[in-house]
């Protein structure tokens, strides 16, 4: 059973303009124990789509639809108390900017600790011991002193790992990291993704990284979802993905990697690169295929009618009118 | 630490000498003769020229000063002109009613005014946010004597629930104590409340918007928590500024509430001195609230230390 199922999920905000539909069509789902890498370019929704699945998009301005089943249950219409008590429990998140993700006027041995004083129930001197122990599991150094440090006293590297053992403290089901390495130095990286394989390794969490550098992807996700205006437009195995691209999109992206580089040592040039052409306004409603401005293969039928996302071989899955075409290719 | 309170504590002496050269030039700022505005229109020049003698007028403006300040600093600040009493005498005297007015009324609004603006950051934009900006911009915009007068004829004339005017000391009892206290401190509450929450709205609105305050829901912290502890501690350096400056407005206030609710405290004491001409009632107290402004803020500036582990001694 998968742990985590979300089917065309939607997320709008209301503005002034209109809806923004951060959100359009979303659907994937995440076996226990599994990495999944959501790539696409920035706006794509990737932090959407994260934050409404922990439903965190408060101020009463988003909306989302559709469905979204965490082991069995129905997040969407969860009550807010239930819905505290899966966040930072059995969801945990790692947001990209350890700078500013820790509160600064509290210990960080206290923000770990708060956790797993709300969710398990420990005593403040057992929900210390365990901090410790986190600590020392995501290697930080001298945690017995550290544990009484504030984060401005910390490296970015340390401040993140800090999140992660703030994270993981609960032992989550499922974590979701929003590009958590994206500020770090390229070292720093490796040694924090390597300790998430790690720890997944020893906890079993499934992983959500969202991400848009492919040389990370190839490292540490089985699958990969790639995320064009919202929408979920090709899913399959990281190998696949990378040999087989299907949609238009991925094919665009591959091959601006493949003509930069996307070794883990160049970060700057194993981002995803812009593909020629406007990405739609997330203000209008799009009657066919979103990709349609920029895409070579574009027809008729691909600006009146979206195509839907399906699987056209076991464990690949795209949302393309063309495949045929590419597949006979 | 203790190194840093001593800078800071040296660091108010020019402002110190400054307020003091100021509350002693208040005797010559006054237009004519002071002995003689001082002894009144019957008087003989005998007497004004006694007068001039007991305010050391016939020497220069320097020496005086400095001789003032001598005796300030040694806790001396003179003799009234009416009642012939040591001012620091007639001070002590009345400081239990101001103490106790400005305390509670600090208490008041700080309970009051920091969860009205922490639950309108909450609610930016909805009728719970709008409703708390109207009662700050009215407590801000009435005179503290409109209100006074009209609580004491609401619960006190009207409902007979508390007495009208006066003062109980604490010593015969906290229950008359604060029957007595209650109206004016509310009174006085006003404008320091609707400053208060106001600041605290603004600042909460900016810490709200922060990314460790998504974290904080992220671990599955109810609104209380998130808001009480994460996002207070945070907004709380510049609710602290404006709890210190406000200070000012409160001795200002007080001196109206004791009047309006005829309290026999500091307020009440410059008040008559200023109708009577007793210049040196009139600078013991203007130094006494000046010396406490300054005091008060600088504790404030200590207390960014325990707030923000940022701040550097
Ligand atoms: N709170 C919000 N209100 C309005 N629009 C938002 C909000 N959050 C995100 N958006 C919009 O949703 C789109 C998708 O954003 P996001 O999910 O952050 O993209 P990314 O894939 O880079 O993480 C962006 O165009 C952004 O402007
Ligand atoms: S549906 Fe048409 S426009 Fe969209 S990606 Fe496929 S070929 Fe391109
Ligand atoms: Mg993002």
């Amino acid at each position: 059973m998968p742990i985590l199922n979300v089917s065309e999920l939607r997320t709008h905000f209301r503005g002034e303009r209109g809806p923004v539909r951060a959100v359009e069509n979303v659907s994937f789902t995440l076996e226990s124990g599994e990495t999944i890498a959501i790539v696409g370019e920035s706006g794509s929704g990737k932090s959407v789509t994260s934050l409404s699945i922990m439903r965190l998009l408060a101020g009463g301005r988003a909306r989302s639809s559709g469905r979204i089943e965490f082991l069995g249950r129905d997040i969407l219409s969860l009550g807010e108390a239930e819905m505290r008590k899966i966040r930072g429990n059995e969801i945990g998140m790692i947001f990209q900017e350890p700078m500013t993700s820790l509160n600064p006027v509290l210990t960080i041995g206290r923000q770990i600790a708060e956790t797993l004083i709300l969710h398990q129930h420990l005593s403040r001197a057992q929900a210390r011991a365990r901090a410790i122990e986190m600590l020392r599991l995501v290697d930080i150094p001298a945690a017995e002193q550290r544990i009484d440090e504030y984060p401005h006293q910390l490296s970015g590297g340390m401040r993140q790992r800090v999140m992660i053992a703030m994270a993981l403290a609960c032992e989550p089901k499922l974590l979701i990291a929003d590009e958590p390495t994206t500020a770090l130095d390229v070292t720093i990286q490796a040694q924090v993704l390597e300790l998430m394989a790690d720890l997944q390794k020893r906890t079993g969490t499934a992983i959500i990284l969202i991400t848009h550098d492919l040389g990370v992807v190839a490292d540490v996700a089985d699958r990969v979802i790639v995320m064009y205006a919202g929408r979920t437009v090709e899913e399959a195995t990281t190998k696949d993905l990378f040999l087989h691209p299907l949609h238009p999109y991925t094919r665009g992206l591959l091959a601006t990697i493949a003509k930069l580089g996307s070794s883990l040592d160049d970060n700057a040039a194993s981002r995803l690169t812009e593909i020629p052409g406007q990405v739609p306004s997330l203000h209008e409603s799009i009657p066919g295929c979103a990709f349609a401005s920029r895409c070579p293969l574009v027809t008729d039928l691909c600006r009146h009618t979206a195509p839907s996302f399906e699987a056209v071989e076991p464990d690949h899955k795209v949302a393309c009118h063309h495949v045929e075409r590419r597949l006979q290719a | 630490m203790l190194t840093f309170v001593c800078r800071r504590l040296l660091s108010t002496i020019p402002v110190m000498l400054f307020i003091a050269l100021f509350v002693f030039s208040l005797l010559y700022l006054a237009p004519g003769d002071p002995a003689a505005l001082i002894a009144g229109d019957q008087a003989s020049q005998t007497e004004i020229d006694a007068i001039r003698v007991t305010l050391g007028l016939d020497q220069p403006f320097y020496i005086r000063f400095v001789g003032w300040l001598g005796h300030a600093l040694r806790g001396d600040l003179g003799v009234s002109i009416f009642s012939q009493l040591p001012v620091t005498t007639l001070i002590g005297q009345r400081l239990e009613p101001t103490l106790s007015l400005m305390l509670l009324t600090v208490i008041i609004s700080v309970c009051i005014a920091v969860p009205m603006g922490v639950l309108a950051a909450a609610n930016q934009g909805r009728w719970i946010d709008r409703i708390v900006m109207a009662v700050a911009v009215f407590g801000f915009s009435v005179p503290v004597f409109v209100v006074g007068y009209l609580l004491s004829w609401v619960f006190a004339i009207r409902l007979d629930l508390l007495p009208v005017q006066g003062y109980t000391p604490l010593a015969e009892g906290f229950a008359p104590f604060l029957a007595n206290l209650i109206l004016p401190a509310i009174a006085l509450s006003c404008v320091y409340i609707a400053l208060i929450a106001r600041i605290t709205r603004t600042s909460m609105i900016d810490v709200l918007s922060q990314d460790y305050i998504r974290t904080a829901r992220a671990k599955g912290l109810g609104q209380g928590p998130v808001l009480f502890i994460h996002a207070l501690k945070n907004a709380s350096v510049p609710i602290v500024t404006v709890i210190g400056i406000g200070i000012a407005l409160l001795i200002g206030g007080a001196v109206v509430t004791e009047t309006v609710f005829a309290i026999p405290g500091v307020g009440r004491l410059v008040v008559d001195a200023i109708l009577r001409r007793d210049y040196p009632v009139i600078q013991g107290v203007v130094l006494l609230f000046s010396v406490a402004y300054v005091l008060i803020n600088l504790a404030i500036d200590l207390l960014y230390t325990v707030l923000d582990p940022r701040v550097r001694y």
